[in-house]
């Protein structure tokens, strides 16, 4: 008889899950309401628009003026310029074989097991490689393209790769040196990156593209794609660098004092016990920095690159594709969408996971 | 021992002098190879050429004015344009990032989804493209005699946006901006002062109702002569004429940069709202306040704590941003410095300029975020971020 006195604690079935997320008052139920159909209003007008009343082939396209929907003839008549530039018809293999490599570098670098200095660089020197020689050619009886060729995805991604494989050990190097024990080592490296950080990418771009010419001598010059670069490189490296240096930072320093009293030497205590720990500490940052790098790749195209913004802008440039820009723009989005959610989504993975580690 | 504890600090001094001189001589390499090249170009080095005028024209403008405007006139016009346009950009993203970070911590699973949608749509496309969509949008609006119309005074065309504004002197604005930001400084010093009595309070009040008053005064006084009080915008022609224009330049990057902006500051909100101890709001609770009050009292104020270091990061993030503009032809400082380079072949003393606006713009922001920030922290109270 007693037993029935007590109330049961609420369980935490279904229908009360449903109650407290939808139903809690009545005005939540009044915004759920609105927010179910305006969703179901976007998802039908998006839908609508991009698959059912949209026309896909490219000699359909004198029917785009009677259609509702989306006009995909121009992404199938113009795709090739989109995703290859002007790199050579015959040659797109090439160009489509390289980005497959690299994009396969980019998700086996984001697997755990290859998380060590020695997989992940041999991981990406080799990935890398294989990039460049596939888009530059001149081995195995592959023709000369070279760089001012290079166009679309493929000149996006080889900018992104590039940026990264310089830039990451550069920043470790700048977060090393901006928390050496010499003031003035420190004081310069600090300089360095806060200067570089003070400035907007483009004006760093634009220096590399139109102003080193100036300031160094012929020999050190190189190409305009390199030198751009190596500009972006320096900048993505700055960011890195004080994201590497918040992870130093985090490391208690009982954990170096006790590599120091067990006699280890200053690079033994580095990659044994500081950087591993400092990865560790802000990895989702790192992340982070890639996914913004990647959008701002888009950048490159202002100071004078065929990137895949530029390449997308010259798909609707002629003829009768000049109306069609809202679905160009939508296809480049949508590439970008793919890549940056993905690396996005994938940091929000490692925050979850390394916040559980952490307890 | 002591011989080699000095041997080791003479050992890191000549170190750190090495690198210095190395730096240095870098450096010095730099300036002469540049100082070559330019003389093989024959170009004379130093800011005498501001005062020359610049023969070109461009395509936006908050002041008056003409292509014989000297150097220095047309920069500080860049400037202007890369404020006004950062300015606009930075206050509307803060409004949809406050409303987002709201929707995006509310209870309502199917709402804070809303938000979440919204987030992911547009962090996740390249700042540049976004500006390229609204700018193909904007461009491709009827022509303006079949504009868009709001109740005949505001007009949306592919020309751009037209509005009616008053007919009064630039520098009368100017004025009554600085009285009021002065009144908004002046408050907290007065409170200062006075120890919160009545009498602030009434002095408060009286200065809240005389504001309107002077600003009206001054606005009467500096009419711009025999001219109606309203500049509507009209339809003459095959365009407006009258009132003002946003042309859709600026109004395609104001778009791209509020919308962009406030996903990435819905987010730092969001995290300021969720860094608020759940322990500070059960007190709240427990003391009886209503969820309204709890919202307003408690948890705001204390979110707001949280996010002042990221979002000055942001703004100045936005900021740099504003660069992009020349993508789309908008006359910023940086389009504006860059044909000034290609006109005139001073790079090196332009390209100094146009990093030290943005040096000082930077760190202006970062000045008054951070006094913002110390001014409003609750001593004994340390703000995760």
């Amino acid at each position: 008889m007693t037993a029935s006195t007590y109330q049961l604690p609420p369980q935490s079935s279904f229908s009360r899950k449903v109650k407290d997320n939808f139903f809690a008052s009545p005005f939540d139920c009044l915004v759920t309401l609105a927010c179910a159909v305006f969703f179901v209003a976007i998802f039908y007008y998006i839908v609508d628009w991009a698959f059912i009343s949209s026309i896909w082939s490219s000699e359909d396209e004198p029917l785009c003026k009677e259609a509702s929907g989306a006009c995909w003839s121009v992404i199938d008549a113009r795709h090739r310029i989109i995703f290859f530039g002007l790199f050579p018809y015959e040659e797109h293999w090439r160009s489509t074989l390289a980005c497959v490599v690299m994009v396969a570098t980019i998700v086996a670098s984001c697997v755990p097991w290859f998380w060590s200095t020695l997989k992940l660089s041999g991981l990406w020197i080799i990935g890398f490689g294989i990039f460049y020689f596939l888009m530059a050619g001149g081995v195995f009886g592959l023709s000369v393209i070279t760089p001012e060729r290079w166009g679309g995805l493929a000149l996006t991604i080889f900018i992104f790769a590039a940026v990264s494989i310089i830039g990451m050990p550069l920043s470790i190097v700048l977060a090393l040196g901006r928390r050496s024990k010499l003031p003035v080592i420190a004081r310069l490296f600090g300089l360095f990156i806060d200067f570089f950080r003070s400035l907007p990418l483009l004006t760093i771009l634009f220096t590399a593209a139109v102003i080193t010419p100036f300031l160094l001598p012929g020999w050190l010059q190189g190409d305009k794609l390199y030198r751009v670069i190596a500009g972006f490189a320096i900048f993505f490296a700055c960011y890195q660098a004080e994201n590497i240096r918040a992870g130093l930072q985090a490391i208690p320093p009982g954990q170096d004092e006790a590599g120091l009293t067990l006699g280890l030497t200053y690079m033994q205590r580095v990659t044994r016990i500081q950087l591993p720990q400092a990865f560790r500490n802000s990895l989702p940052a790192i992340v982070n920095q890639f996914v913004i790098t990647f959008k701002e790749t888009s950048i490159v195209t202002i100071v004078g690159f065929f990137e895949i913004l530029a390449s997308g802008s010259a798909a609707f440039g002629t003829g009768k594709w000049t109306v069609y820009y809202i679905e160009v723009y939508v296809f480049i989005g949508a590439i970008y969408f793919i890549f940056v959610f993905s690396l996005s989504r994938y940091g929000a993975y490692l925050e979850r996971k390394l916040r559980v580690g952490h307890g | 021992m002591g011989s080699l504890l000095g041997s080791r600090k003479s050992r890191e001094i000549l170190f750190q002098a090495l690198v210095l001189s190395l730096v240095a001589a870098l450096l010095v390499a730099m300036v002469m190879n540049t100082r070559a090249s330019l003389e093989a170009q024959s170009l004379t080095t130093g800011f005498g050429f501001l005062e020359r005028s610049t023969g070109w024209d461009f395509s936006f403008s908050v002041l008056p004015y003409s292509i014989s405007d000297t150097y220095s006139k047309t920069i500080l016009i860049g400037i202007l344009n890369t404020l006004l346009l950062g300015f606009l950009g930075i206050f509307l993203a803060t409004l949809i990032g406050i409303a987002i970070g709201l929707i995006r911590t509310s209870k309502n699973v199917l709402f804070s989804f809303l938000g979440t949608v919204y987030v992911e749509t547009f962090r996740n496309v390249p700042l540049i493209l976004q500006a390229l969509f609204w700018y193909a949008i904007l461009t491709h609006l009827p022509r303006p005699r079949s504009a868009l119309s709001l109740g005949d005074a505001v007009f949306l065309s592919g020309r751009g946006l037209y509005f009616p504004v008053f007919n009064i002197a630039l520098w009368s604005v100017a004025v009554m901006l600085a009285i009021f930001i002065a009144w908004l400084f002046f408050l907290p010093w007065l409170r200062e002062q006075m120890n919160h009595s009545s009498a602030y309070h009434s002095i408060k009040k009286i200065g809240w109702l005389m504001l309107p008053v002077i600003m009206i005064l001054i606005g009467y006084y500096a009419r711009i002569p025999d001219t109606p009080l309203l500049d509507m915008p009209a339809l003459k022609g095959l365009n407006f004429k009258g009132g003002m224009r946003m042309p859709p330049e600026l109004s395609a990057l104001v778009i791209a940069i509020a919308l962009y902006g406030g996903a990435y500051i819905g987010e730092v909100v969001r995290a300021g709202l969720m860094s608020v101890p759940k322990g500070q709001i059960e007190a709240a609770f427990v003391n009886g306040l209503k969820p309204i009050h709890i919202f307003s009292r408690v948890r705001l104020p204390l979110a707001i704590r949280a996010v002042l270091p990221s979002l000055t990061n942001q703004y100045v993030q936005l900021m740099k941003a504003t660069t992009i503009g020349i993508v789309i032809g908008f006359s910023d400082l940086f389009m504006i410095i860059s044909t000034s380079i290609n006109q005139s072949g001073q790079t090196l003393e332009l390209l100094a300029i146009l990093m030290g606006s943005f040096l000082v713009i930077n760190l202006s922001i970062a000045f008054v975020m951070n006094s913002i920030n110390e001014k409003i922290a609750i001593k004994g109270y340390e703000v995760k971020s």
